[in-house]
């Protein structure tokens, strides 16, 4: 026996089941106004009454029992498993009003699996909108099942939902409504239920129809109901073809009855926006000038908090000096821990600027339009339209964008979108490129309005995206698949966003970002400043001791600075540093830059956190500069230039777009693609792309 | 016998309205049928996006996308003489 009665939330994509979820248990799932939001199964609880609790299960959108993607497929995992331990008890429909007869198509299906069924009418808004009316009572009347009206968005309606639930668990009321079997059907299915044991026959109908999408049954079922429907020479498309007309056919007439349409169709507001976004002309001249306002304000608004912020870190970090006493630990705090996490906090703002647009974006009903303006341009790079999701969202991280691929039906346009989308600048390269075009691009005014800075980043990610599309279509001459891939999706209506929900998403962005990258770049720190304050055996003191020979005339405080860079040189840091000097002096970095190198490879936001540390053990004491500052005077010993000249900089800068260096996009890759194989190709030739390319540009640019 | 080339949902121009009648391509069928388009359904071609592929229609009361190629699949009634 289940410990607690399971409720799951079906519907089509985009009908709302997430926000209703969400309103249920207190959660915060992810919600977007586009299909396809919610790739995989989710689990929340819910108090009914004093006494019940209950399992909530949020799962991914299908338009019917039939899946054609990776996401739809887990419904069928679900549902054709009476056994699954997430098995519901009691299935709520999310339904959207505004277009109830495609959302009925999934309803007739899952009620006559034998699921006591609720159907919740939600979008009620919308369809109100447009004209339309639903008699809810008398369409419970007619399917026998209760009918509960909602705004999933708003939360009207969820305690009447919640009730219903209650009684639904209590005396279970089904709809049943199954197709017509034909005679060999009929013997079909028969056979199938006393084989596998199943009481309700269009179940036993599924495993004919689909055994080899439901891996629950196991290779010997799978093989013995193929066995079977080659026995009977079964056509399962046939089958499924016919029962969706029966059914629409039976739909049309039930909703007749219950559907008021007010006056004649008029154009919405929807349509009317469409006409100028989805313009022949003007939709590519929009979405790029959205593009262009993202990339400026990202720059230029953020650009004040973040000075505010990137002071008050250095001017922490002085007091703090100051007022307590002269020791290890208190070094280990300034020169380790806040310098390491002020590297990262004061790119909080840009973070958050970012992740408004792209929740924006999503918010709004516009990404669905950006699938549609794309399609054709990515088609011939290997990915289809709908990789589109996967691309944008891995402008804010790899991993969750990584697995929102999952809807995309073909596996090789899946699998390309996968291979190529960490080449897309995620949130974590934003600090790298923020600090170092800093450095380097002048901030001035391009045409009175547009900050060259601005620009600069807007390029770097446009080179991301560009090498992904190069990338992509170098991996279809690759694959050369014969698999047939399609592209039909439904447009959403647009939304106004629901500003509460975009804050919330900063909010909550902007606090994994800060915490996750915090705690790599706080255990780093701490491994850094230890390795960078001692050294093998007594090597930095002779090493102090010989500068101070070699200057005799100098005081201790005029060589302060000097003796800290040779410290820093001999100690455990310094000899990693100059280990892989040689391999990457080519490129134009110093062994310091090398240990930044070395420490990004667990996460690539540890670069400026690493950088910033390294510079403030060898920086004065009562020097008061800022991370940006400080960059911009140091020295390369070996050349005695600026380190982050022009060449250095931009050579770290294209190394960085292309550098896969993030444990956690790793880890996804692989359970994505089941195995180690794409992963470490990915690896290797992002690795490779990286190095060649920033070798190219120092070597050009020196 | 001439036989004259059946129109499709491709054919259409914007703004244009045509009715059902069966699909050339099996397997794509399913997936247009789940998505309600039916034979006896009408549809309108709402837009053709900027490159020309792919085309938005208006069917059973919502807006669906399709590649061109998909949408010459979806063959239309004969218009009445
Ligand atoms: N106007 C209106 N919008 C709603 C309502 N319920 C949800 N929405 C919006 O509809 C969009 C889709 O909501 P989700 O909850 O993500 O839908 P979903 O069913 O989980 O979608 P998938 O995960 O893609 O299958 C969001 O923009 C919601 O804000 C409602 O009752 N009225
Ligand atoms: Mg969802």
């Amino acid at each position: 026996m289940k410990e607690k009665k399971v409720i799951a939330l079906l519907g089509n994509p985009n009908a709302g089941k997430s926000s209703l979820f969400n309103q249920l248990t207190g959660l915060r799932q992810k919600i977007g106004n586009f299909p396809g939001v919610t790739v995989d199964k989710k689990i929340g609880f819910c108090r009914l009454d004093a006494k019940t609790d209950i399992e909530i299960l949020d799962l991914p959108g299908t338009y019917s029992i039939y899946p054609n993607s990776l996401d739809e497929q887990v419904v069928l995992e679900v549902l054709a498993n009476p056994q699954h331990p997430e098995y519901p008890d009691v299935a709520v429909v999310v339904a959207d009003a505004s277009n109830l007869k495609r959302n009925m198509l999934l309803f007739e299906q899952v009620s006559d699996l034998g699921i006591p069924t609720i159907l919740a009418l939600n979008m009620l808004d919308v369809a109100e909108e447009m004209g339309i009316s639903i008699n809810s009572g008398k369409l419970s009347k007619i399917l026998g099942v209760p009918v509960v009206e909602l705004n999933a968005r708003q939360g009207i309606g969820i305690d009447g939902l919640k009730y219903t639930i209650l009684n639904q668990l209590e005396s279970k009321k089904t709809h049943v409504n199954p197709p017509i079997l034909d005679e060999k059907s009929e013997v079909i299915a028969s056979e199938v239920r006393k084989k596998y044991n199943i009481s309700n026959k269009y179940l036993a109908m599924q495993y004919a129809a689909q055994s080899p999408k439901m891996m629950f049954l196991g290779d010997d079922a799978q093989k013995d109901l193929q066995a079977l429907v080659e026995k009977y020479n079964f056509n399962a498309d046939a089958f499924q073809s016919a029962e969706t007309i029966d059914r629409y056919h039976d739909i049309s007439g039930t909703l007749t009855q219950v559907i008021h349409e007010t006056g004649e169709q008029k154009e919405t507001i929807s349509e009317k926006i469409d006409k100028i976004l989805l313009h022949r002309i003007w939709g590519y001249a929009i979405f790029l000038s959205i593009l262009f306002l993202i990339f400026q304000s990202v720059f230029s608004l953020a650009e004040y908090p973040m000075d505010l912020i990137d002071g008050s870190v250095a001017g922490l970090n002085d007091w703090l000096k100051s007022v307590l006493p002269d020791s290890v630990l208190v070094s280990l705090l300034t020169d380790g821990l806040i310098a390491g996490v002020g590297g990262v906090v004061i790119f909080i703002p840009q973070i958050a600027f970012l992740f408004a647009f792209i929740s924006i974006l999503e918010e709004s009903g516009y990404m669905a339009r950006v699938v549609v303006l794309m399609d054709k341009l990515i088609r011939r790079f290997g990915m289809s339209g709908k990789s589109v999701v996967p691309l944008i969202s891995s402008m804010a991280c790899a991993v969750p964008a990584i697995m929102s691929a999952r809807t995309i039906g073909s596996w090789k346009d899946r699998l390309i979108t996968i291979m190529v989308t960490p080449l897309m600048s995620c949130s974590a390269r934003l600090p790298i490129y923020t600090i170092l075009i800093a450095l380097v691009v002048p901030d001035t005014k391009v045409l009175g309005i547009f900050n060259l800075q601005g620009i600069a980043l807007m390029g770097l990610y446009l080179l991301g995206f560009f090498s992904a599309l190069v990338a992509g279509w170098i991996m279809k001459l690759i694959l050369q698949s014969k698999e047939r891939s399609y592209f039909i999706m439904e447009l959403p209506t647009y939304k106004m966003p629901r500003w509460k929900q975009v804050g919330f998403m900063i909010l909550e962005k902007v606090k994994t970002f800060v915490f996750e990258a915090g705690k790599v770049i706080v255990a780093i720190s701490i491994l850094l400043w230890v390795l960078a304050s001692y050294g093998p055996g007594s090597e930095m003191e002779q090493a102090e001791k010989q500068v101070i020979a070699a200057n005799p005339t100098q005081t201790q405080e005029e060589l302060a600075s000097k003796i800290a860079s040779v410290r820093l040189e001999s100690s455990y840091a310094g000899h990693f540093g100059k280990f892989i000097e040689p391999a990457i002096a080519p490129l134009g970095y110093d062994w310091k830059i090398g240990i930044a190198l070395i420490t990004s490879f667990a996460a690539r936001e540890v670069f400026v956190g690493t950088v910033s540390t390294i510079y403030s053990i060898g920086a004065d004491p009562e020097d008061e500069s800022t991370i940006k500052e400080r960059l911009r005077n140091e020295v390369n010993a070996n050349t005695g230039q600026k380190t982050f000249s022009i060449a250095t900089s931009f050579s770290l800068l294209i190394f960085y777009v292309f550098a896969m260096m993030c444990m956690s996009t790793i880890a996804t890759v692989y359970r994505e693609t089941k195995g180690w194989k794409w992963p470490l190709i990915q690896l290797g030739y992002m690795s490779v792309l990286a190095y060649v390319a920033a070798l190219v540009v120092y070597q050009v640019l020196k | 016998m001439v036989k004259f080339p059946e129109k499709t949902v491709a054919d259409l121009n914007i703004g244009e309205k045509g009715i059902i009648n069966t699909f050339k391509d099996p397997a794509m069928s399913l997936k247009l049928l789940e998505m309600g388009c039916l034979p006896g359904t009408e549809v309108t071609l709402d837009f053709i996006a900027p490159l020309g592929c792919p085309v938005g229609i208006r069917v059973a009361g919502y807006h669906l996308s399709l590649r061109k190629r998909e949408a010459a699949t979806i063959v239309l009634k004969p218009n009445q003489a």
